[in-house]
């Protein structure tokens, strides 16, 4: 690229100004690799849900628990194959910067995820003993169980009978899931639903949601309109949703993270796009005579003209492919950070189509003014310092 | 060389129309240099504008290096400009964070030669001028004489049949001046280039094979 010197002097001419405009951008692309990290987690859990799964909670809130009485008549619908049910536990162990996901559940969990992975004795010990619990496998690594183990956990909502705050399990399995990027089941801890609802103070006979398996997906809908006619104008009214749209609106729980990503990168990138602006065409204004030199050695107008906008390009794109792959080298840091809270962060494919999308959409807006002011500048006039 | 006829020139200076060069004719025979003298406003620059490409005029013809330009788009100037002419202004106009020689290289990149080629070129043409110790050089690191040397490099190049220079000396003082000027005559007697220069200094004149006398945008007298 033979005019690689000349956007280099382009760029170099005021070198301060140029590195404070790229650390602006790195800063803003750094930013935007890790939101969106953030959102693509959230939006994995629905990305990864099974078409032949209905969840059911109750049609007031997601914390609103059913009657236990509902399994049996859930049961009847036509076109349900299975039904489970569980409770969010929501205990600590040792302390709360240690949080996991720990569920109470019934013994048809095992059926309706099939993507579990357990071995066949080990869940034959779950089903035999009342205090039993599992961990997902990257979770006893972390705390370095071994089956046998004895595990306390701190209730947060749920104290025992007897036993106070403190509930002890016995570790019986190590489970994992079918895909090693589903971070769901490596990830929690589960344990018997009857020992949990004997044990608990209050709410015994509910349950948190329902997870059914169905027949046919196609008839989900139908499936899911069927079950709550059942309930309606009762006093446990159910809400029966497709997995996807159960997780979704679990996620919404925190907000809609992609509607606030947007907000946040939106107002990120247009104060960007003020200051780039800003400083390239202050950079054009500045170099009119030697733009004006350009065209007297016989540069056309539309070579200078493209000249000053592949400057704003190499820029943007300098800068926004730096600031991703900086998030992308920080995000599994900061994933720890979290210490499994949450899924593995990580730039994914799609952010950097999004991400190189935004820098050449910026670039363009950028450069494109004062491309046009310097291909329309008269020689004439420049060098006379009109 | 050069032949204009009954050429104008008007601005439009707010909503007035300002007649600046009322019909001018002059010929420049090949290997001639030239000193375009007058006072300030008379319209030397814009005379010198024409000719070299970088303006069309209101009304005549222009001929220059067998290329009729007052009807050339300013595409086709331009590519006329980077083929025929070699500029040299009063303020050099050097692109500061460019060493010499990249300066030197910059009418190059319009055409095919390769990198290796443009550099050697470039290097020929600072020698030229007596500055290839200086290649590596930023315009901030010489002296005003050297940076219009380094200019002058940069419009002889690629090798053009006309230099026109804009008050060339009009921003060194006397001794430097003098080694311009006796570098542009050089490259007029040894190289046969066609110079044209506008000059406010009868001294700088003195270099060239004649003056041309221009006054409120009229010719007035044309002697040796
Ligand atoms: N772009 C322009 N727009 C309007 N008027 C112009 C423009 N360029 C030059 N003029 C006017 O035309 C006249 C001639 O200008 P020109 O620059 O050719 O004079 P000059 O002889 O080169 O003067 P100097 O010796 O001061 O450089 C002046 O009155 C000037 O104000
Ligand atoms: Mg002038």
């Amino acid at each position: 690229m033979k005019y690689f010197a000349l956007l280099r002097a382009g760029l170099l001419r005021r070198k301060g100004r140029t590195l404070l405009t790229l650390l602006s951008i790195v800063a803003a692309f750094v930013l935007f690799g890790f939101l969106d990290g953030v959102r693509t987690v959230f939006q994995h859990g629905a990305d990864n849900a099974a078409v032949d799964r209905l969840v059911i909670g109750s049609r007031l809130s997601l914390i609103q628990p059913l009657p236990l009485a509902h399994k049996a008549r859930i049961e009847q619908v036509d076109g349900v194959v299975e039904v489970a049910y569980s409770n969010w536990f929501g205990g600590i162990y040792q302390d709360r910067k240690n949080f996991f996901p720990n569920i109470a559940i019934s013994p048809e969990y095992f059926d309706l995820y099939p993507e579990l992975v357990i071995p066949e004795d080990q869940k034959k010990a779950f089903l035999a003993t009342r205090t039993a619990a599992i961990a997902g496998r990257k979770l006893a690594e972390r705390f370095g169980w071994k089956t046998g183990d004895r595990i306390p956990l701190q209730a947060t909502i749920w104290p025992h009978k007897t036993l106070g705050n403190t509930w002890t399990f016995d570790l019986v399995g190590i489970m994992h899931g079918t895909d090693e990027d589903d971070q769901r089941f490596t990830n929690e801890l589960v344990f018997r639903y009857d020992y949990f609802d004997e044990g608990r103070t209050t709410g015994q006979g509910t349950a948190g949601w329902y997870v059914v398996k169905i027949s046919d997906p196609a008839r989900a809908a139908q499936i899911a309109s069927a079950i709550d006619a059942l309930f309606r104008n009762s006093d446990a009214e159910t809400k029966t949703q497709s997995e996807k749209e159960f997780n979704l609106s679990f996620a919404k729980q925190f907000g809609d993270i992609g509607l606030i990503v947007s907000a946040i990168m939106g107002a990120v990138f247009f104060t960007l796009l003020l200051l780039t602006g800003n400083t390239m065409s202050q950079g054009v204004r500045e170099r009119i005579p030697e733009l004006a030199v350009l065209k007297t050695l016989g540069f056309p107008d539309r070579l200078v003209m493209g000249l000053v906008l592949a400057e704003a390009l190499l820029l943007l794109t300098g800068g926004g492919v730096l600031g991703l792959a900086l998030a992308a080298a920080g995000l599994p840091a900061a994933s720890r950070h979290f210490g499994g809270q949450i899924p593995p962060l990580a730039v994914s494919g799609e952010s950097w189509i999004v991400g190189v999308a935004i820098m050449l959409l910026l670039g363009l807006f950028v450069g494109l003014p004062p491309a046009w002011r310097a291909h329309r500048l008269s020689i004439v006039d420049a060098l006379a310092g009109h | 060389m050069v032949r204009l006829a009954g050429v104008k020139k008007n601005y439009q200076r707010g909503r007035q129309t300002v007649e600046v060069l009322h019909g001018i004719d002059l010929d420049i025979a090949s290997g001639e240099f030239v000193a375009l003298m007058g006072p300030s406003g008379s319209g030397k620059t814009t005379l010198l504008n024409l000719i070299g490409g970088l303006d069309t005029p209101t009304a005549g013809t222009i001929e220059v290096a067998g290329r009729r330009l007052e009807r050339l788009t300013s595409a086709a100037l331009a590519g006329w400009r980077a083929a025929n002419i070699g500029f040299v202004f009063q303020f050099y106009n050097l692109l500061p964070v460019l060493p010499a020689w990249r300066n030197v290289e910059l009418p190059l990149l319009l055409t095919s030669l390769s990198a290796a080629t443009r550099r050697r070129n470039a290097l020929i043409a600072l020698e030229l001028v007596g500055l290839a110790a200086r290649a590596e050089h930023r315009p901030r690191e010489l002296s005003g004489g050297e940076e219009q040397r380094v200019a002058i490099a940069r419009a002889l190049v690629s090798d053009p049949k006309l230099l026109v220079c804009d008050e060339p000396t009009g921003d060194l003082d006397r001794h430097t001046a003098e080694e311009v000027l006796g570098l542009l005559q050089t490259l007029n007697r040894e190289h046969g280039k066609t110079i044209v220069m506008v000059t406010h200094d009868p001294k700088a004149a003195d270099y060239a094979g004649r003056r041309v006398m221009l006054d409120k945008g009229t010719l007035v007298a044309a002697g040796a």
